[in-house]
């Protein structure tokens, strides 16, 4: 591969790392369970990308096996399963209630990605490697995000969309600084995210069906109750 | 061999169950399969203590001290909860006609547990971790009671949380081997010897990930909150599993990566662990002064032992560790116990307030005998094994040099004696509410309580040779100095 085609990798490389963490401000800045859902579906569409550039780039046809199960199972798959599984209601029209309004939302996104790049960058001078350079910070940046939006979020449905993309964050840094893992345990840990994604969407489904919200904010009979 | 067998045992089993002609007898297979399965853990762990280490398939499953107690820890309870779940299911759950599905999953569950010591690879140990907590989640909900839904969806949401966080954590660990010159086959035993080479940086920030990761799933405060939820809702036999060996697990991966670290020169960060375990035991020794339910004080119980088993590993000292391996052995056995009472009163009161119970003695002298037992026992009065781990953890902080920490360490478990026995004296003694009387306890369950109630009873005063050089080895693994 010349140095060129090289750089041509890299600069893509870096665009997909860029709205990797567009998308996980989308998905603060969303109101609609839908939208949500959308982003996220976005999200594993770069996330594929840049597992195919890598792969490409350094001539691994893991990465690029793990580029196609994460195109079938989180762009195709998930989403068609809960969408066939869950009731209707929980995906139309409807609003997310929030802890933290929307712009301070996002403001504290943006603080967590600058503290992912501070806290990696002891880290980064052990390597000269420009890919592992950009997607390790923004990895890191996307888990942070996505742990954020599950905390301020209280439904069951963009929660477990948080738990993905923060999946997606922990792949994204992964591609980059362990691109040459076994394939089968590779698999293992792909067919073991599906696995909490089914699961997710069963307890879901039992949920709404046995107390009739997924409104997390409503589960709140088990707790430390005071003294009388 | 036999390492191969009590892993795939319980994977054979969860599929009988699930063959329609065979649902009938599901308990039954169950039963067996886990039986057979603990004796061959036991073949495993005498190869390891005649060779030191036992390989089924190389690089894949192996097992040395450490993953040798911990199989065999699990393969006890867990034949234990299985024999205490046949009674269960016929009185106490409300969906007996899905029992073939709770043993099929609860097969399956012990399949992942077993699995996870047993991986040589510590990739593979997040993908059986994560097996663990897929299967407890759907077996915590089983009752499909709003609040055995609510338990799960926080027990899911919490600990599945940790996963993609301690996945890039381990990620890290590769990647760490892989650039200082260790291949493509990790391995735990090429980590020891590869680990003074790897750049220490990478190895604190992988530790702290899986830490965090791993952390949520073993309960540690403040990650603490969704295990008196699943405690107190799940099936009993469940919760005995749940309490007494899953959060053990990932407590395994967690001191099995330490002391990986502490094969590697530079990267010190013992004193951490004894601060993190000492926040975990203050945390749950404040909540159990004021809990109400009898099931979530056991649980907040275990909180308490995970926290006193990160301190004592945190020590970095031999002493230390064989204080944290006995203390992980001890409170396995324990606790379960204390479950399987928690699940006898529950069965014939019907409650688990702790107000409303009262006179347990003259209601039901089993199930009230059974209690004050394991209450004793888990709170370290002696003469019973937590006391002496718990003794052996605080000399060992002492000749290490941790004065102050020790002394935190003692008040804590005064504080947490003190709170557990002044909950069960109320439930002891005094009148009954009503005259009633309770349902009586089912044989399958009596069973259960008597074989759990022996190694409780005898590891105190007289620990046999082989359980003694099991400890000695797996703490040579955890490798203090």
């Amino acid at each position: 591969m010349t140095g060129a085609q090289t750089q041509l990798i890299e600069g893509l490389n870096a665009l997909t790392a860029g709205l990797i963490l567009l998308t996980a401000f989308g998905m603060v800045a969303t109101r609609q369970v839908q939208g949500v859902m959308r982003f996220f579906v976005v999200q594993s569409l770069f996330l594929a990308a840049s597992a195919f550039l890598i792969g490409f780039s350094r001539g691994s046809i893991h990465l690029l096996a793990l580029g196609a199960i994460t195109i079938a199972a989180k762009v195709i798959g998930i989403p068609w399963v809960l969408k066939r599984t869950l009731p209707g209601d929980l995906y139309e029209r409807r609003e997310i209630n929030q802890v933290i309004n929307i712009p301070s939302s996002l403001l504290l996104a943006l603080l967590l990605a600058i503290a992912a790049e501070f806290l990696v960058s002891p880290l980064l001078a052990t390597t000269q490697d420009p890919v592992i350079h950009v997607n390790l910070p923004i990895g890191l940046a996307g888990i942070l995000i996505g742990a954020y939006s599950l905390i301020a979020r209280r439904e069951a449905l963009p929660q477990m969309v948080g738990i993905l993309a923060m999946e997606n964050g922990a792949f994204f840094a992964g591609v980059a600084i362990a691109s040459d893992l076994p394939l089968i345990a590779e698999l293992a840990i792909a067919i073991d995210v599906i696995l909490i994604a089914v699961v997710i969407g069963v307890l879901t489904r039992n949920i709404s069906q046995t107390i009739g919200t997924t409104e997390a904010a409503s589960m709140s009979e088990l707790r430390e109750k005071p003294w009388d | 061999m036999g390492l191969i067998v009590a892993i795939f045992l319980p994977l054979l089993a969860a599929l009988l169950c699930w063959l329609k002609p065979l649902r009938k007898i599901a308990w039954g297979t169950t039963v067996i399969c886990l039986s057979i399965s603990f004796a061959f853990a036991v073949m495993t762990a005498g190869q390891v203590l005649r060779s030191g280490r036992a390989v089924a398939i190389a690089g894949w499953f192996e097992a040395d001290g450490l993953s040798a107690l911990v199989i065999l820890l699990v393969s006890f309870v867990c034949t234990l909860a299985a024999i205490f779940a046949g009674g269960y299911m016929r009185h106490g759950s409300h969906q007996r006609e899905r029992s073939w599905w709770f043993y099929c999953n609860y097969n399956l569950l012990v399949f992942a547990l077993i699995v996870v010591p047993a991986f040589a690879s510590p990739n593979l140990v997040w993908v059986g971790v994560e097996l663990i907590t897929l299967f407890a989640t759907l077996l915590v909900g089983f009752e499909s009671t709003p609040g055995a839904l609510e338990a799960a969806w926080k027990m899911a949401i919490l600990t599945i949380m940790g996963a993609p966080i301690s996945l890039l954590g381990l990620l890290a660990l590769y990647w760490a081997y892989h650039s200082s010159g260790g291949g493509t086959a990790e391995t735990w035993q090429g980590l020891y010897a590869m680990a003074s080479t790897m750049p220490p940086n990478l190895l604190k920030f992988s530790f702290l990930l899986v830490f965090v990761g791993f952390g949520a799933k073993v309960g540690l405060a403040p990650m603490h909150t969704w295990l008196p939820d699943a405690h107190s809702q799940a099936p009993t036999p469940i919760c005995a599993v749940l309490s007494g060996i899953k959060t053990t697990v990932p407590l395994y991966a967690i001191l099995r990566l330490f002391s990986v670290i502490l094969a590697s020169p530079e990267a010190r960060i013992g004193n951490w662990m004894v601060v993190f375990g000492l926040f975990s035991v203050g945390i749950a020794a404040l909540l159990l002064l004021q809990v109400r339910d009898y099931k979530r004080m056991f649980a907040f119980s275990t909180v308490e032992h995970m926290g006193i088993i990160l301190v004592a590993a945190g020590f970095a000292t031999h002493a230390g560790d064989y204080g944290a391996v006995s203390q992980m052995l001890n409170h396995s056995i324990t606790k379960s116990l204390c479950f399987y009472a928690a699940g006898m009163v529950l069965l014939s009161l019907g409650t688990r307030q702790i107000s409303e119970v009262r006179g347990l003695f003259r209601i039901s002298p089993f199930a009230g005998g059974a209690l004050l037992l394991s209450s004793l026992a888990i709170a370290g009065a002696p003469p019973f094994p937590i006391f002496l781990s718990e003794f052996s953890i605080l000399s060992a902080g002492l000749r290490s040099g941790h004065n102050v920490a020790v002394a935190i360490l003692a008040v804590l478990i005064v504080v947490a004696f003190i709170a557990i026995m002044r909950q069960v004296n109320g439930m002891l003694f005094g009148e009954p509410e009503s005259t009633t009387p309770a349902e009586p306890v089912p044989l399958s369950c009596r069973t259960a309580v008597l074989v759990a109630a022996i190694p409780v009873v005898v590891l105190g005063v007289y620990i046999p040779g082989p359980v003694h050089s099991l400890l000695e080895l797996a703490a040579q693994q955890l490798g203090g100095h």
